[in-house]
């Protein structure tokens, strides 16, 4: 979603960008003339008129679950994205029952939050794992 | 002149120059209650919208509750054509 009209929306998708994706952009681009939408959300930079670099993950009951904003000049890490959609899907197939440390990715251990846990994360979790 | 304008990745924009109209007719103050801007809140509702879009050569209009029941990634990014 930008400022941009839905005709730039179609004359950037069919001249540049299905030059890097094959078939083009296979999502709806959505158009937010006057940043009303991007208002509401909190990402409308109204000095510039632009929207920032504003990534929210929406859950199956419209619920946010996650969001990332970052100033134009610098992208975003669509690995990472991933990553996080991954892990809200494990914690809420788990019913809430297990939680991902920093770190995790899928087949990573996870944690069970209870008493028995207060005090030894030090045991299944290392710092080691805080990244890839 | 026309100064040439360095191509960022946000869109350049310009404004009014000068005298402010309110100021020179004396009228239209600024409102004293100026709305809060707010942020969304993890872990509530998102905003409901709808917006039109562009998909596969089609002009159609997207409503985000027509959603639910799927994850969703929204996106925002500064323009089309900019660089990043």
């Amino acid at each position: 979603m930008s400022v941009d009209s839905v005709f730039v929306h179609k004359m950037w998708n069919d001249h540049e960008l299905s030059k890097m994706v094959k078939g083009g952009v296979p999502f709806p681009m959505l158009s937010d003339g006057g940043g009303k939408v991007g208002s509401v959300y909190g990402v409308y930079l109204e000095d510039a008129g632009v929207e920032a670099r504003g990534r929210f993950l929406i859950d199956p009951d419209g619920i946010i679950q996650g969001f990332e904003v970052l100033t134009p000049p610098v992208g975003r890490n669509v690995n990472e994205t991933i990553r996080q959609i991954q892990a809200f899907q494990y914690v809420r197939n788990s019913k809430g029952t297990e939680a991902t440390p920093s770190g995790w990715r899928p087949g990573k251990p996870t944690l069970k939050p209870g008493p028995d846990l207060v005090g030894k994360v030090w045991e299944i979790w290392k710092t080691s794992m805080a990244g890839d | 002149m026309a100064e040439e304008i360095k191509a960022g990745c946000a869109r350049p924009t310009g404004g009014p120059v000068g005298e402010k109209i309110a100021e020179q007719k004396g009228k239209s103050p600024e409102p004293l209650i100026r709305e809060v801007k707010t942020m969304v809140t993890v872990g509530k509702k998102a905003p409901d919208f709808t917006a039109p879009a562009y998909q596969k050569g089609k002009f159609i209009s997207v409503k985000l509750s027509e959603y639910l029941g799927k994850w969703v990634v929204l996106c925002f990014y500064p323009g089309d054509f900019t660089f990043v």
